[in-house]
Order: C-alpha cells, then sequence, then structure tokens
C-alpha cells in the first residue's frame, strides 16, 4: 500500500485536483490508507491520520470509520492524541451513535486528570454532545469542579453545568447553590459562566428564579463596576469594558425584573446610568445600550426610563449603519402596541426608511408604517405609503396593498379620498391585490351614490391607458356598464368635462373583450357590461346585437353561455329586458355572497341547547372523536351509558370542530331522533367470533359524509352484557358515534344492537376503520379489534 | 445560545463548522447548503442579519471567508457581530494576519482556538489575552509529549 502522506502535503494534494473526479480519486486513496494505519498498533503518526481523516470528514466525505479511532485516542495518555481524538469525538460522534457511549468512562477520568488543559478538553467535549445519561453520570463531578479548583476550569464547568441543565432539567436544582456562590468571583471568564448558568435556571425554574432575585444588588454592583470604573485592559473593546459580560447580566436582570416592582426599583438607576454613560459610536456600545432598551421595554420601569430607551431607539434610526437601523425598527415593532404615542414621535424617521436600499429594512419600515397609521395622519401617511408602492421590491408589494386597503378602509376621511386611494393602488399594482379587492371596491362604489358620474369617468379614463391590471380592468367595467349613461352625459362636478360618445365606450369594451391581456373572467365583465349599456344608450344597440351574438359560438364556455343568454334577451325576452338590466341595488356588506362559510353555523348551534332540556343522561361523544388515529384505539373514552334515547345523546357531545360539517351533520341530527334504523344498504359481515357476529353497511350522505351501521347479534347459548364498541379512524378522517340501541345481547339472537357511525372524509383518504369489541358473558370480559379496510357501497378508494 | 458557526470561502467551500446541538448528517448537510445559498446571494451593502426558520442569521464577510453564526431569537445580533469579530481577531493573533488558507491548512487549531473561545453554545473566556495564553500552553504541552516524527513535520 502506498505511505500516508503528512497531513499538509494531503491538502495540498486534495486542492490541486482539477476535477471532481480527481479529487475523489485522492480521498479514496487516501482513506485507504488511514483505514489501514487505524488497523495498525500504535505509531507515531495516530493523531495525523485522525486530523486528516477530519479534514476529509469537512469536504463531505463519509468518516464514519473513523469513530473507534476517536475513542481510543481519547485513552490514549499523551496529550496530542487526546486533543484530536476529542475533537473528532466533536465532530464524528452525536448522542445518537452508539460510539458516544463508549468515552463516558474517559471523560470521566479526564475530568479528575492532575493536568487542567486535560481536565478542560473533556469539559469542553462533555458540553458539546454530552448525551442526557453522560450529563447524569457526571453531574456530581460538573458540581465538584464549580467549586473547588482554578478559575480556568470553573468557567468551563459552569457552561458544562449549562449543557447539563439544558439536556437533563431536573439537575438545575444541584447546581443552584454552586450558581450563587460563583457570582462573588472577581475572573470575568467565570462571572460570564455563572450568569449564563443563573439565567438559564432561571429561566426553566420559576421558584429558581425567586430565590435568585435576592441576588439582583450584587448583579447592579457588578454591573456598576463594570461601567464606571477605570480602563481594563484585558476587557476593553472600543472603550467599553467587557461588554460581553454587560449584556449578559442586562439580560439577566431583565429575567428577574420582569412582573416584579421589587427588583424593577432596583435596578432602574443602573439601567439609567448604562443608557446615558454608554458610547454609541461603535457597534459594540450600541450593542449595551441595545440590550438596555430591551431590559427597560421589559421590566416593571417607570416612565421616564421608558420614554429614555425608546429615545434611544429614535436614536438608533437615524444611525448611518444599517443593522442599527434594522434593529430599532424591530424593537419600535415590538412596542408600538404598547407605547403607541412614544413611537408615533419617531414616524418621520420611519417613513423615511422607506426609502432605504437595503430590502430588510424597507421591509421593517413598512411593518412600522402601517402599524402607525391612524386617523390624524391618513392623508399624510398614505402619501408616502403610495410613493413606496410605486418603486417597492415585487415580494413585498402585496403585502403593502393589503396594508394600504385596511389602512383606508379604517380610517378613510372622505368617500372620494378612499375610492382616489383605491384607485391609485390597482393602477399601480393591480396585479398584486387579493380577489376580493374587485367585489369590495365594487361595494363600497355602489354606497357612494353622488360620486358615480366622477368615479366611472376616472375609471374609463384608466381603461382607455392601460388594459394589463385585471383587477382595474374588471371593476370599470362593471362601473361602465352600470353607470354609462352618466358618462355619455359628459357633464361631471368633480373632474373636467370630456365629451365621450356610445361608439367611444363601446370601442374600449370591444378592446377590453379582443384583447390577448384580458383573463376570461375580465372577457365575462365586459360582455356583461357591454349588454347592459344596451337600456343605456339609444344609437347602437344594433351594435350591441352583433357584439353579443358573436360570442354566442365562443370558445369559452363560460362566454358563450353568456352570450346566448343575452341573446335569448334580445329576441324572446325583450320586454323583460329593461327590467332585468336595471341599475342595481346598493350593495350590502357581508351579505351571503361573501362568507360562504361560516353562516351554517348558527342553525346548529341553535338546535343544542333544545336538545339539551330534553334530559337523559349525557353521552360522553368527545372521546370518541378524539380518536382519529388508527393506532390510538383507547383515547381514554368511556363506553357509552345505558341505553337513553338516543337524541340527548348526541347533541350535546358535539364538539366545536364537527359543527362545520354543518349539512352532513343537521340532517343526521335530525335522523337520531328516531330509534336506531335498520341498516337500510346490504350489511356485510365484518367479525365473527365466539358466537358474537357484527355486520357492517353503509350509506353516503353527501361527498365526503357516510353513515356506517354496526349491527350485533348474539347467537350463543348465554346472554352477552355490557356490550360496546369503540371505533378509530384514519387521521383526517372525522368521527362521530352515535349512541347505540342498546348494550345487552340476548341469547340465540333474541335481539339485536345497531350503532351508527357518521364519517367525514374530507380529503378523500382510503377509508379504514379499526373497531373494537368489549362485552362481557358468563362472568368474564371479552375484548377484540377487527380492522374494516373496505366498506360495501363504497369503491376501494373510500369515495 | 448560539445553534452553529460556518465559515466558508466565496464559491461555497466549507471551511470550518461547529454545531452547538445535536444534529444528523443529513440534517447538517442541508443546512449547510441553505445558508451559504442564502449568504452569497446578499447583496454587498445589506443588513448583516437573516430570519431563516425560528432562529436569527449573523453573518460577515472578511476578506474571501464569510462567518455565518446562527442563534436564539432572543440573543442580540449586535452582540453576535462582536462575537464573530473577537474569534477573528483571536485567529489574527495566533496565526498572524490570517488569511482563508492558514484555516485551510491549519483546521484543527482553528477549531482549537474556537473551542477556547466558546463552548455549549456560550461565549466561555471575555478576554483575549487569557485565550491567547491558553492556546499557547496546551501547544506546548502538545509539543512536550510528541514522537520525533511530529518534530520533522513541523520544521520539514
Amino acid at each position: 500500500m502506498s505511505p500516508s502522506v503528512p497531513l499538509q502535503e494531503m491538502i495540498r494534494a486534495i486542492r490541486s485536483a482539477r476535477t471532481q473526479c480527481e479529487e475523489r480519486g485522492v480521498i479514496q486513496r487516501e482513506c485507504a490508507a488511514i483505514r489501514a494505519q487505524f488497523r495498525q498498533s500504535d505509531n507515531g503518526g495516530r493523531s495525523h491520520n485522525l486530523a486528516k481523516l477530519l479534514y476529509v470528514h469537512m469536504l463531505g466525505y463519509p468518516a464514519h470509520f473513523g469513530q473507534m479511532e476517536c475513542v481510543r485516542m481519547i485513552a490514549s495518555p499523551r496529550y496530542s492524541e487526546k486533543r484530536v481524538g476529542y475533537l473528532g469525538a466533536m465532530m464524528l460522534l452525536d448522542e445518537k451513535q452508539d460510539a458516544s457511549l463508549l468515552i463516558t468512562n474517559s471523560i470521566k477520568n479526564d475530568l479528575s486528570h492532575s493536568n487542567q488543559y486535560v481536565q478542560s478538553l473533556a469539559l469542553c467535549t462533555l458540553a458539546c454532545m454530552g448525551s442526557a445519561e453522560m450529563c447524569r453520570d457526571l453531574a456530581p463531578e460538573i458540581d465538584r469542579l464549580l467549586r473547588a479548583s482554578n478559575s480556568y476550569i470553573k468557567k468551563k464547568a459552569a457552561l458544562c453545568a449549562v449543557h447539563i441543565v439544558r439536556k437533563v432539567h431536573d439537575l438545575g436544582e444541584l447546581f443552584a447553590p454552586a450558581a450563587r456562590s460563583l457570582l462573588t468571583e472577581k475572573n470575568h471568564g467565570v462571572l460570564h459562566g455563572a450568569v449564563v448558568l443563573i439565567t438559564e435556571l432561571c429561566e426553566r425554574n420559576p421558584e429558581t428564579l425567586e430565590r435568585f432575585r435576592k441576588n439582583v444588588p450584587d448583579l447592579v454592583q457588578i454591573m456598576k463596576g463594570l461601567v464606571i470604573s477605570g480602563y481594563s485592559p484585558e476587557h476593553d473593546v472600543a472603550g467599553i469594558s467587557d461588554p460581553f459580560l454587560q449584556v449578559r447580566i442586562l439580560r439577566l436582570l431583565r429575567i428577574l425584573g420582569r412582573n416584579n416592582e421589587a427588583a424593577s426599583d432596583a435596578m432602574n438607576d443602573l439601567l439609567a446610568q448604562v443608557a446615558t454613560n454608554t458610547d454609541s459610536t461603535k457597534t459594540v456600545g450600541n450593542a449595551v445600550l441595545y440590550e438596555t432598551v430591551l431590559t427597560v421595554l421589559d421590566i416593571k420601569s417607570e416612565s421616564g426610563l421608558r420614554v429614555l430607551a425608546v429615545n434611544i431607539l429614535g436614536r438608533f434610526l437615524l444611525n448611518n449603519d444599517r443593522n442599527i437601523r434594522y434593529i430599532a425598527m424591530i424593537s419600535l415593532q415590538k412596542i408600538v402596541g404598547t407605547d403607541h404615542n412614544a413611537v408615533q414621535r419617531h414616524r418621520g424617521t420611519i417613513v423615511d426608511c422607506l426609502k432605504d436600499q437595503d430590502a430588510s429594512v424597507k421591509r421593517r419600515a413598512l411593518d412600522l408604517s402601517l402599524a402607525l397609521v391612524s386617523a390624524s395622519n391618513i392623508r399624510s401617511m398614505m402619501k408616502e405609503l403610495l410613493l413606496f408602492l410605486s418603486s417597492c421590491p415585487l415580494e413585498l408589494r402585496s403585502q403593502a396593498a393589503s396594508g394600504i386597503f385596511n389602512a383606508a378602509e379604517r380610517y378613510a376621511p372622505s368617500q372620494r379620498w378612499h375610492i382616489d386611494t383605491i384607485l391609485h393602488v390597482l393602477t399601480t399594482a393591480g396585479g398584486d391585490v387579493r380577489d376580493e379587492t374587485v367585489p369590495n371596491l365594487i361595494q363600497l362604489i355602489t354606497n357612494a351614490s353622488e360620486l358615480h358620474c366622477y368615479t366611472v369617468h376616472k375609471l374609463y379614463r384608466a381603461l382607455l391607458t392601460d388594459i394589463s391590471q385585471q383587477s382595474l380592468v374588471q371593476v370599470a367595467c362593471w362601473c361602465i356598464g352600470e353607470y354609462g349613461d352618466l358618462l355619455l352625459r359628459g357633464e361631471c362636478q368633480e373632474t373636467e368635462a370630456v365629451q365621450v360618445s356610445e361608439d367611444d365606450v363601446l370601442d374600449a369594451l370591444e378592446t377590453v373583450l379582443q384583447s390577448h391581456m384580458s383573463s376570461p373572467a375580465t372577457r365575462g365583465f365586459a360582455l356583461t357590461a357591454t349588454m347592459k349599456l344596451s337600456t343605456r344608450i339609444t344609437d347602437n344597440v344594433d351594435r350591441i346585437r352583433s357584439i353579443v351574438s358573436i360570442y354566442g359560438s365562443c370558445i369559452d364556455v363560460e362566454l358563450q353561455q353568456r352570450a346566448v343568454e343575452y341573446n335569448a334577451l334580445f329576441k324572446k325576452y325583450d320586454h323583460m329586458r329593461a327590467a332585468v338590466l336595471e341599475r342595481m341595488p346598493v350593495i350590502e356588506k357581508n351579505s351571503p355572497g361573501h362568507t360562504n362559510g361560516e353562516s351554517t353555523g348558527e342553525p346548529v348551534k341553535d338546535i343544542q341547547p333544545a336538545k339539551v332540556k330534553q334530559g337523559g343522561p349525557l353521552l360522553p361523544q368527545q372521546p370518541a372523536n378524539q380518536v382519529c388515529d388508527l393506532l390510538d384505539l383507547l383515547g381514554g373514552s368511556e363506553e357509552p351509558l345505558q341505553p337513553s334515547p338516543a337524541v340527548a345523546g348526541t347533541a350535546p357531545g358535539l364538539p366545536a370542530n364537527t359543527i362545520s360539517q354543518a349539512g352532513g351533520d343537521l340532517l343526521d341530527l335530525l335522523g337520531g331522533l328516531e330509534p336506531a334504523p335498520l341498516a337500510p344498504a346490504p350489511a356485510m359481515p365484518v367479525y365473527e367470533k365466539d358466537g358474537v357476529t357484527l355486520t357492517l353497511s353503509c350509506e353516503k350522505q353527501s361527498d365526503s359524509g357516510l353513515t356506517v351501521t354496526l349491527t350485533a347479534s348474539n347467537s350463543t347459548d348465554s346472554d352477552i352484557s355490557s356490550f360496546t364498541l369503540q371505533a378509530a379512524v384514519p387521521k383526517s378522517v372525522q368521527l362521530h358515534m352515535k349512541a347505540p340501541s342498546g348494550d345487552s345481547l340476548p341469547a340465540r339472537g333474541a335481539a339485536k344492537v345497531t350503532q351508527m357511525v357518521v364519517l367525514n372524509n374530507p380529503n378523500k383518504v382510503n377509508l379504514k376503520m379499526r373497531v373494537r369489541i368489549s362485552y362481557n358473558s358468563q362472568g368474564s370480559a371479552f375484548q377484540d379489534t377487527v380492522q374494516i379496510d373496505s366498506f360495501p357501497g363504497l369503491s376501494a378508494a373510500g369515495h | 445560545m448560539m445553534r452553529f458557526l460556518l465559515l466558508f470561502s466565496r464559491q461555497g467551500k466549507l471551511r470550518l463548522q461547529k454545531w452547538f446541538t445535536p444534529m444528523a448528517e443529513r440534517e447538517k448537510k442541508k443546512i449547510i447548503r441553505d445558508m451559504t445559498t442564502m449568504v452569497l446571494a446578499r447583496q454587498p451593502r445589506s443588513c448583516n442579519f437573516l430570519h431563516w426558520k425560528d432562529l436569527k442569521v449573523i453573518y460577515k464577510r472578511y476578506a474571501s471567508l464569510y462567518f455565518c453564526l446562527a442563534v436564539d431569537n432572543q440573543e442580540n445580533e449586535l452582540l453576535a457581530l462582536e462575537v464573530i469579530h473577537r474569534y477573528v481577531e483571536l485567529l489574527d493573533k495566533y496565526f498572524g494576519n490570517v488569511c482563508e488558507l492558514d484555516i485551510i491548512f491549519n483546521f484543527e487549531k482553528a477549531y482549537f482556538i474556537l473551542d477556547e473561545f466558546l463552548m455549549g453554545g456560550e461565549i466561555q473566556e471575555t478576554s483575549k489575552q487569557m485565550v491567547n495564553r491558553s492556546i499557547e500552553a496546551s501547544d506546548m504541552l502538545q509539543e512536550d509529549d510528541n514522537s520525533d516524527w511530529y518534530e520533522v513535520e513541523l520544521f520539514g
């Protein structure tokens, strides 16, 4: 075999490979050599082989055969081998690999090694990939190190403890006392570790949080020391003394001061001091200020301090650094609900950020601007927002358009302004608006009756300029159809008069009809508008008649149907034409056409209370509904009780989600009133054992609804009592069990028990049902399960 | 806490990967692909912060290398920028005017330095000098108990 190449030469060889194929060749050769070397006993180059393997692994090639070598290297007495071995363990092993368990012992030994650098390797690896078992095993050792070792080890032990607490939450209690005592250390590394550990403990356990509140004065003291004290070269970053530690302490103070007056008071002064004294020319100072602002806004701070915090954010908005502007806007977004007035003061700056180059900043500015719109500033804000809309990036357009519509709807100062705004949006970004904009706008227009003339003139002019924006064209066609007579009259108070002849109008509509840019829906609008004009114009009715008859043979079915019907209106029903095509009444908001889904909810709810009054034991039907998972048959459900009148059972048990099934269920509720009906469709036996027979028949109620009737009978010589059925169905199917007709099956088939099950399969999945049968016979309990894969009367796919 | 730290070149070649939470290999590969695509697509003078799934991603370009750090949602992004900068300073001190080639040919040293600065997704040591001193001491310890063969490699 070829001799293995030293690490750096191997890297050079790989890098000089000109193609992927060549690289793979080099790596394959190297890996073979490495594997051979692993199999040999101890030689001087073991650490280099593993290092080579780790490099190969980083390039993305498989390296699992190195795992055992890592384990061996970790157990080696030589530091160089341990170092690479632990690195390999962190890169190649994780808690899911079996090999990771093998290093637990090595780690345990190394934790009490005489050399602190070996201890540190063990601590680092444990904190990186320690599994829950390893953590539990070694937690007492870590606690010992937290208390009695040098600061180099203490700081690592603290972070190791953090990892342990994250993996095994209960062990938090173990570390709390040690953590508290670490707060008195002077070493910044240890202090930082202690603060992180305490933060972790407090976040997980509210009682621990209570106890650590007593340490707020200590933390305040430490912070003061950092902020006020003189220049400390070791921890200084651009004039700030240990910003990393400062930020961590501020975060801990935030958690301790949240929802607690006393703690918040204790830190008030400090926060004010940090906010005013921190130098904000460099990023690092701003990082500390940012954390301070977040803390002030989250605890119960006094109002002066809050204003100070918001002002800092306002200053951030003016900063040249794009990152800081972005941060400011995110923070302002979080508080715009609670401190609305404070944020309003910075509205100007925020609106200016709409013109920023960066897409993330623009997005944040848009969100904030929309949140800041109010009745008093609607006109100026809308000007800015419309300006933004015309130049904003494509991905923000629909968000901007819907935001503008919402704002306009809530705060429009006048109807004309509202209509103008919507028209402006449609002309600039008509392709990105939602579908309901068109009916909403039409509804708005019909309501503004004095503006019909103005609106139709504006829309006509817009139509002449550009017919590519479908929403705009649709609204324009509709208006021209409705108010064509106003258009032709020529005069209009609000806009300059322009002479429009009937031919012009019909030309415009025909252009829309014939243009390849018009969608089928738009052409439908145009055709109907043309037809409506036949009662509003005088001279060119023949032209309309010819247009309509041409489209009687159009390929588009919808258009053809319309054209044929309009033709009929011209020919056979000409006497009705005027009445059919007259002016529409004002459209009400939220008419049935708008909300199709929710209206059926009401009637079902009305029936419920009435049914409850009819008394009878309440049957717990909810559990059956939750038993949707095929595998989870016993969702804690109880068997239905005595055979009560089927009435009372069904209604109260209906949880909210089945109400949406509305139509089908409504019918079934009424169907449940009679004693359980006999199975209408052919019954299919699905279970037969020990004399108990279960047959199934089903009846399709609707496209996705199905009623299954299970009939049980007993052919043995002894009676059966407490007979119950439970059912489970696949996840997306909804299940509702009605009350059974009874729970006892007398011997020799003297009587049967029937139970109806209502299924709803909206996703049309393969319908399966698992039924569990339980009963008592001759003093002993029986239980069995049967799975039903096909239902009589349904195709195999369960539709 | 920090979730992962990635270093990659402008061509998308990975130079260092440190994961602070356990993850399957396939997931790691996918994340690396996503990160490199996202970060390399950014405009030169845009914001250094990104949102990805439920994490914040802070990236910064130093010469030909992109440093990409993903943190939890409640972390301070500006401080994360400082963390990246601190790591670059440590590398610079150790290698002397560090460049991408140093990190390629001495990747294990880059990891050792990282392991003295960060641990378990948190900052371990806030003083530059302390980190440098620990690395130097560990290196000396390594030299002490090495074989002749290793010595040859270092100076050969």
